[in-house]
């Protein structure tokens, strides 16, 4: 009864705030109002129904709060089995593998388009998630380096007619230069102001590929970005399609190999580190500056690296591809997928890549739902669809087999 | 020297319109230390409220001043529910999480409410009706003072004083500065720290819908992405001023405001934007206190 008193009074309020931007829509060239009273309607019921889900999910999680106080170690459900199954793993691996390797063979050019998309989105992620997820360092001007990398392309073929094999190299080199030229500066601040300065040079980034029109072409932008020649074979439209697409797996492959090996390298230790508390791995000896550079810099490199491909895939670059809500939505991938975690960053990828286009009626949404679901995610899954896994040591192994008997 | 005036005013004015919203900013970052992401949206959404209920009553044949009133008022009150409402939804549940939980949290806020007044009203340039009247006492000077300027000034600098005064002598107004102060040791004295935030959410939001229409009208469009450059560049202003700081952020928005109209008037207006961020980016930097905020100590 409570849960429908309050449900209802929250459906009434909501119905109170949206009602002069939903119910009424100015039209100016006509001067008229469009009177839009169903608006109002959907947003009763689902305002009704979604705070009661609220309420429920917010039940849930002071459950889930309560059991991780009593400080159990190490929760055994389906879900950690199944990960922590080696073989299961594996398989898992190359399931997933073999469709993304036969799935230029079965579908059409303009899947094999998407698919392309959602692997770069995939470097992305995983190339952010190194300095927001391992180092802990929020940067909200991801889509600048990322910039850099398919502008570097862009002007060296305009400019000296360089190819896609030599820019790529150029466009990482380019773009990790950038990555530590910006974090040398930034790498004593903290937390937010961090996030903010790191939107500042997205901003002037973006600002600066506008205005300096001489070089860049402003928003007109460069066009005619060659695809990476296979041999000397003349190949289709669709065929090169194909052959950016496996390069781009390639890529992301080896994105995701070594990052799954940095993680729990000594490198990738102390970015952990340094995320889970700074002056207390400062005093454990870490060099907490050269752990961000290095971080910052690998992060800047993959970015740049996305972007020759990202040039190379679409054959026509802007300044618009690279605004704040792309870096927005970069950082909805880690988030979805889960900070720190190298996995996550393939669902949460996917998710953002894929959902728009196969569920055609939610694409018009997707930016909106991508911001509700950062902060539904924050609330109620912090650590991401697909938390990461810190390394597990044994004693017994590290004692060798006496300890066993 | 009629350009260095001219360039002098409009300085002033888009720094108290900074001044308004940077306001939000620092009030809610001295209580919560959040960088409250979605500030410039509600702002924004002010403009769109106004716009909605000038339309409305213009349609209905309302006097301009009263129409003006009417649309403050309305933009004020529904930009504040949507503040408290924001508040409550996306910030309340992570008071006790990690610093960077609330922060992404409010960028998704921001983007969702863009998002939303894009797909519920337009996402093109929307025009906003004319509602500033002439002022008579304007005509001699009306060529370097627009009537919609001078009223942005006359309006925002009242605004201020009257938050000073409240600030400094309510009742409210100190359970505000203590909760800001010391938000434990103001609990113990029983001020109600998630009253005390909200009410910091109410005010700040009312106050960036007052720069939201006062802007609309000025310029004579808005569009669902104002709110994140004029957001940033109020957070530039309030990190200038000192973040946390009440008269640095009035302060902050001025300085701000004349350095982008003398940056755009006598080096280049194609960087305009650049300016601020650039000062941003400076501040943090050398002097992250701001101009008058303390230096925060940290403790281990």
């Amino acid at each position: 009864m409570y849960l429908i008193k309050r449900s209802l009074l929250v459906s009434i309020w909501f119905v109170l705030l949206t009602l002069p931007l939903l119910a009424v829509k100015v039209d100016t060239t006509n001067e008229t109002l469009i009177w839009r009273w169903e608006n109002m309607l959907y947003v009763a019921v689902s305002a009704f129904v979604l705070y009661m889900l609220w309420l429920l999910a917010m039940r849930w999680r002071s459950r889930q709060r309560r059991s991780e106080e009593l400080a159990q170690p190490r929760v055994h459900n389906l879900y950690s089995t199944i990960t922590d199954n080696k073989v299961i793993v594996g398989a898992f691996n190359l399931i997933l593998l073999a469709i993304l390797v036969l799935l230029p063979l079965l579908s059409s050019g303009y899947q094999i388009n998407i698919w392309t998309t959602a692997l770069i989105y995939v470097i992305l992620g995983l190339g952010l998630n190194i300095v927001v997820g391992f180092a802990g360092q929020l940067v909200l001007g991801y889509a600048a380096f990322y910039a850099v990398g398919a502008y570097t392309f862009g002007l060296l073929h305009q400019n000296f007619g360089v190819g896609f094999w030599v820019a790529l190299p150029c466009g990482a080199a380019v773009a990790g230069f950038f990555g530590i030229l910006v974090s040398l500066p930034v790498i004593r601040l903290r937390g937010d102001y961090l996030a903010i300065v790191t939107l500042g040079f997205g901003e002037i980034t973006r600002l600066v590929l506008e205005n300096w029109i001489e070089v860049t072409n402003g928003p007109g932008g460069i066009s005619n970005i060659p695809r990476p020649a296979l041999f000397n074979l003349e190949l289709s439209d669709t065929g090169t399609a194909v052959w950016v697409y496996y390069i781009v797996l390639l890529f992301m492959l080896i994105a995701f190999i070594s990052l799954l090996r940095l993680k729990n390298s000594r490198v990738g230790r102390s970015w952990i580190a340094v995320s889970e508390d700074e002056t207390a791995s400062e005093v454990m000896g870490i060099n907490t500056t050269w752990a961000k550079l290095t971080a910052f810099a690998l992060s800047a490199v993959w970015a740049g690296i996305a972007g020759v491909l990202f040039a190379t895939k679409t054959r026509f670059i802007n300044p618009d591809s690279f605004t704040f809500m792309d870096s927005a939505l970069f950082l909805c991938i880690v988030v979805l997928g889960g900070m720190g975690s190298v996995y996550g960053m393939l669902l949460g990828a996917f998710a953002i890549a894929l959902l728009p286009e196969y569920l055609r009626a939610f694409s018009e949404y997707r930016m909106l739902l991508f911001g509700a679901a950062m902060v539904l995610m924050m609330i109620f899954r912090p650590q991401g669809l697909i938390p990461p896994k810190a390394r597990q040591y044994r004693v017994s192994k590290l004692l060798g087999k006496e300890a066993q008997s | 020297m009629d350009g260095f005036i001219e360039l002098f005013l409009s300085g002033i004015t888009r720094g108290s319109i900074y001044a308004l919203i940077a306001l939000g900013y620092t009030m809610v970052y001295g209580i919560i230390e959040l960088i409250n992401f979605a500030h410039g949206e509600i702002y924004m959404i002010g403009s769109f409220v106004a716009l909605v209920v000038a339309s409305l009553l213009g349609l209905a044949g309302f006097p301009m001043l009263g129409i003006l009133c009417v649309a403050i008022l309305v933009a004020t009150l529904w930009s504040a529910a949507y503040g408290f409402t924001v508040e409550k939804m996306a910030y309340r549940p992570l008071r006790d999480a990690s610093r960077l939980s609330p922060l992404i949290s409010a960028i998704g806020m921001s983007v969702f409410l863009q998002n939303y007044i894009s797909l519920a009203q337009t996402s093109d340039f929307q025009v906003f009706p004319y509602l500033i009247p002439e002022f008579e006492f304007l005509e001699p000077i009306a060529h370097i003072l627009a009537p919609s300027a001078f009223l942005i000034i006359v309006t925002s600098l009242l605004v201020m004083l009257a938050l000073s005064l409240f600030i400094k002598f309510t009742r409210l107004g100190k359970a505000m500065r203590a909760t800001a102060q010391n938000r434990t040791m103001a609990t113990l004295l029983g001020i109600n720290p998630d009253t005390i935030i909200s009410m910091t959410f109410i005010i700040g939001s009312a106050l960036a819908a007052i720069g939201g229409v006062l802007i609309a009208s000025h310029t004579g469009v808005t569009k669902f992405n104002i709110g994140f450059i004029a957001g940033i560049k109020a957070f530039t202003a309030a990190v200038l001023g000192g973040i946390g700081s009440i008269p640095g952020a009035m302060l902050g928005g001025f300085v701000l405001g004349l350095c982008e109209s003398f940056g755009a008037g006598y080096i280049s207006s194609d960087y305009e934007d650049v300016f601020a961020f650039a000062i941003l980016i400076l501040i943090l930097l050398f002097r992250p206190s701001g101009l008058m905020g303390r230096a925060p100590v940290q403790k281990v």
